[in-house]
């Protein structure tokens, strides 16, 4: 397990008081520590636990129930792939699939050099330019399996040159 | 309280205004059958939608435990509806369920199996997806398993309680949802106490203690010299297995029942509480009068040990160094007593029975055992004395009333006996602190402002002009607010008393199950009284006995005088005394 630093514990600290008047403040200091750190590993919630009084059972509990929170750190780059009924019906799940085969990862997951995150998402609203594929927020409409290496290719070529 | 009018069935109450439907149809004389529901909502509140009953007006059934009545409502548990509607609500909890209710040591006791007899609902009625099964039988104290649990939160509200911070809480979602302390840990690697509590809540065998009967069996089998003391508080409760009323005394039957399941001696822990006080009192004394480290807090619960390693380990130095009764009484058995009746003590074999779970975790303490042999070798809760009884077919209720043993060693006081109860270890104690300072007896003997249920409870005694400051919490959430005191330097106690369990040992995690449905002939309220009424059944032994402090106790005198020297000794420190070590609360 690693150690958080003091500055890190002191921002977490911060974060929490910044919602010290909310009747239930957990889910606000969640979001904000996903966020800044790109998920919540059980130590974060250790402090959160003992600045809010919240059992960390709670906590944990939370943040496991809604996808939007993490419990690993998520790639740089994070595929969200629709699987909403209307991209499912125009082959989605080939599509994921498509992706976990070539980034050898399954949804949720995220490789080992931290470049990549498949999460598979329930409808993101983009039903008539299914099937949705969305990378750090831009949109790909109507993704063809055939499409994918080259997708993944265009990020890994900018990743590289960083 | 307002009153308000309601009709069950067509037939007109007058009820209090702000219960549920369910509280109020019980208190006309109504059991609506009910599963997730716990006394005054400490459960996750109508989630198990087994209570459902129709009300004239109201859109579809509502589920009874949430809904409050109001004037004119009117309500029908019999409708063909409603009955249905609970039958399937049984099925569907049933469909992910491990059902294999033979094995299972809760099924006389089981929530879940009662719901479904009443309701008339089968298995097997609905085939889809089970949640993952985690069973976690790594301490030695409480096994959990999810197979078996209907998601009801009585546990987690009951942790909550108890400990403070609830260790255990939901997690994941749908079909996926468990309940379990956080990352789905083994109960060794989290913050869990092992007090108990959440089994004592808990409707199904979803939580349950570790047994040791096996243990036993196998001691006796080997022909071991198998010994048996029980706790104070366990003659308060075992009766309640055997359907007797809560709050009966049962000592006498007890140790009848024990003689017949073969034990060579059956002993009373409550000697060793005597004993204990004799070390912790003068520990006390000692402190105050060297500058030693206070307020001093009690050792006697394992419970609460735990906590204070895993949550407060900086105050350490505060807890008392005695060992628990039951370890004393390990100690001077397999050392004094075993060489004055000539067994090996590595053929001694002690089994305590107790009302506690976290006991079983204590007694394999490496600080607890000497030359690899240890002070205690198998801890029985309360319930499981009473299923080796029923197991072994002896009638309880026709029992004769026997003594205990208490040929060298034994005898007690009325002072041991009240350890049993919250506040009861302070009284006995604050008994002898006052005749070692004054060399007088208080002449009140009862200690009143430490006796009943309040959280924290306090008060000053005045001893020969010096003024003893005392405090007494039960439970985790209420002993937080001290020990919050005494790490901001604000607590200007001498004495505090702690125990894991609210209520004290009476209510422990070992106890008999006190589920209203499994108890007809008790009042309606016997979950808010029936600590009360464990706690007479103690009070009263106290009352009976002629001696009642722990320093009259002959036999304890005589074990200073022939084998421990004094009080603190360096012989009494070696057998009688233990140290504690800070833990993380998640453990890798």
């Amino acid at each position: 397990m690693f150690h958080l630093s003091e500055a890190a514990v002191a921002q977490i600290n911060g974060i929490c008081d910044r919602y010290a008047d909310e009747p239930t403040p957990l889910i606000m200091i969640l979001e904000d520590i996903q966020k800044e750190y790109g998920y919540i590993p059980l130590e974060v919630q250790e402090i959160v636990s003992e600045r809010t009084g919240i059992s960390v059972a709670e906590i944990y509990g939370v943040v496991t129930f809604y996808s939007f929170f993490s419990l690993k750190p998520k790639g740089k780059y994070v595929i969200g792939c629709c699987l909403g009924t209307a991209c499912y019906v125009k082959g989605a799940q080939r599509v994921i699939d498509k992706f976990s085969e070539l980034l050898g990862i399954k949804p949720g997951g995220t490789t080992d050099d931290g470049m990549f995150t498949i999460d598979a998402l329930r409808c993101i609203g983009a039903c008539s330019i299914a099937p949705a594929v969305t990378i750090n927020g831009k949109v790909y409409p109507k993704v063809d399996v055939k499409e994918v290496p080259g997708i993944i290719a265009e990020y890994r070529n900018a990743g590289g040159a960083e | 309280m307002a009153k308000i009018n309601i009709k069950i069935e067509g037939i007109p109450y007058e009820v209090e205004e702000g219960l549920t439907v369910l509280e109020a149809a019980r208190a006309c004389g109504y059991q609506i059958p009910s599963l997730c529901a716990f006394n005054h909502g400490e459960c996750s509140r109508g989630s198990c939608r087994v209570c459902l009953v129709e009300v004239k007006g109201a859109r579809g059934l509502v589920a009874s435990c949430v809904y409050p009545v109001n004037e004119g409502m009117e309500i029908t548990i019999s409708s063909p509806a409603a009955t249905a509607a609970r039958r399937a609500s049984v099925e569907l909890l049933l469909s992910n369920h491990s059902m294999k209710c033979q094995q299972c040591d809760k099924n006389e006791y089981c929530e879940l199996l009662y719901a479904a007899r009443v309701t008339g609902a089968r298995e097997d009625m609905f085939q889809g997806s089970k949640t993952p099964t985690t069973i976690d039988e790594i301490t030695p104290s409480i096994v959990r398993d999810t197979s078996k649990c209907i998601l009801c939160g009585r546990c987690i509200e009951r942790c909550g309680n108890a400990h403070g911070k609830s260790v255990l809480g939901f997690e994941k979602r749908g079909f996926n949802t468990i309940v379990a302390p956080a990352e789905n840990r083994t109960l060794d690697k989290s913050p869990c106490i092992l007090c108990g509590q959440c089994v004592t809540v808990c409707p199904t065998g979803a939580l349950m203690e570790k047994s040791e009967i096996g243990k036993v069996d196998e001691a006796m089998k080997a022909g071991k010299y198998v010994v048996v003391q029980t706790a104070p508080a366990v003659r308060a409760a075992l009766g309640e297995e055997f359907g007797m009323k809560i709050g009966t005394p049962v000592t006498g039957k007890m140790v009848a029942a024990l003689r017949r399941l073969g034990f060579k001696k059956v002993f009373d822990t409550n000697y060793s509480a005597d004993l204990t006080i004799m070390e912790e009192a003068t520990e006390l004394l000692g402190r105050i009068k060297n500058g030693g480290v206070l307020p001093m807090i009690t050792s006697c619960s394992p419970g609460w040990i735990n906590f204070a390693e895993i949550h407060y380990g900086d105050l350490l130095p505060h807890l008392s160094t005695c060992k628990s009764p039951h370890e004393m009484f390990g100690a001077i058995l397999k050392t004094f007593y075993a060489e004055k009746i000539g067994v090996d003590p590595k053929d001694m074999f002690v089994v305590s029975v107790m009302p506690c779970t976290a006991k079983k975790f204590e007694k394999e303490r490496e600080q607890l055992q000497r030359d690899g042999i240890k002070d205690v070798d198998a801890v029985l809760t309360t319930r499981e004395l009473g299923r080796l009884i029923k197991r072994s077919g002896i009638e309880f209720t026709k029992l004769p009333d026997e003594e205990f043993d208490n040929d060298i060693v034994g005898d007690y006081t009325g002072a041991g006996v009240i350890f049993g109860v919250t506040g009861g270890v302070m009284e006995a104690a604050l008994r002898t602190a006052y005749h070692a300072l004054t060399g007088k007896e208080h002449e009140m003997i009862k200690f009143e402002a430490v006796r009943g249920f309040d959280g924290i409870k306090s008060a000053e005694i005045d001893i020969n002009g010096m003024k003893v400051k005392v405090a007494v919490a039960h439970g985790m959430k209420n002993a937080s607010v001290l020990l919050d005191d005494i790490r901001a330097g604000k607590s200007d106690y001498h004495f505090i008393e702690i125990m894991g369990c609210p209520g004290g040992c009476i209510a422990g995690g070992g106890q008999p199950y006190v589920k209203p449905q499994f108890l007809p002939n008790e009042d309606i309220d016997i979950l808010d009284t029936y600590k009360q009424k464990r706690a007479n059944a103690l009070y009263s032994e106290d009352e009976r006995q002629t001696l009642r402090q722990s320093h009259n106790n002959p036999q304890i005198k005589a074990l200073y005088d022939q084998f421990l020297g004094e009080p603190n000794s360096h012989l009494a420190h070696e057998l009688l005394h233990t140290s504690y070590k800070p833990r993380k609360a998640f453990r890798d």
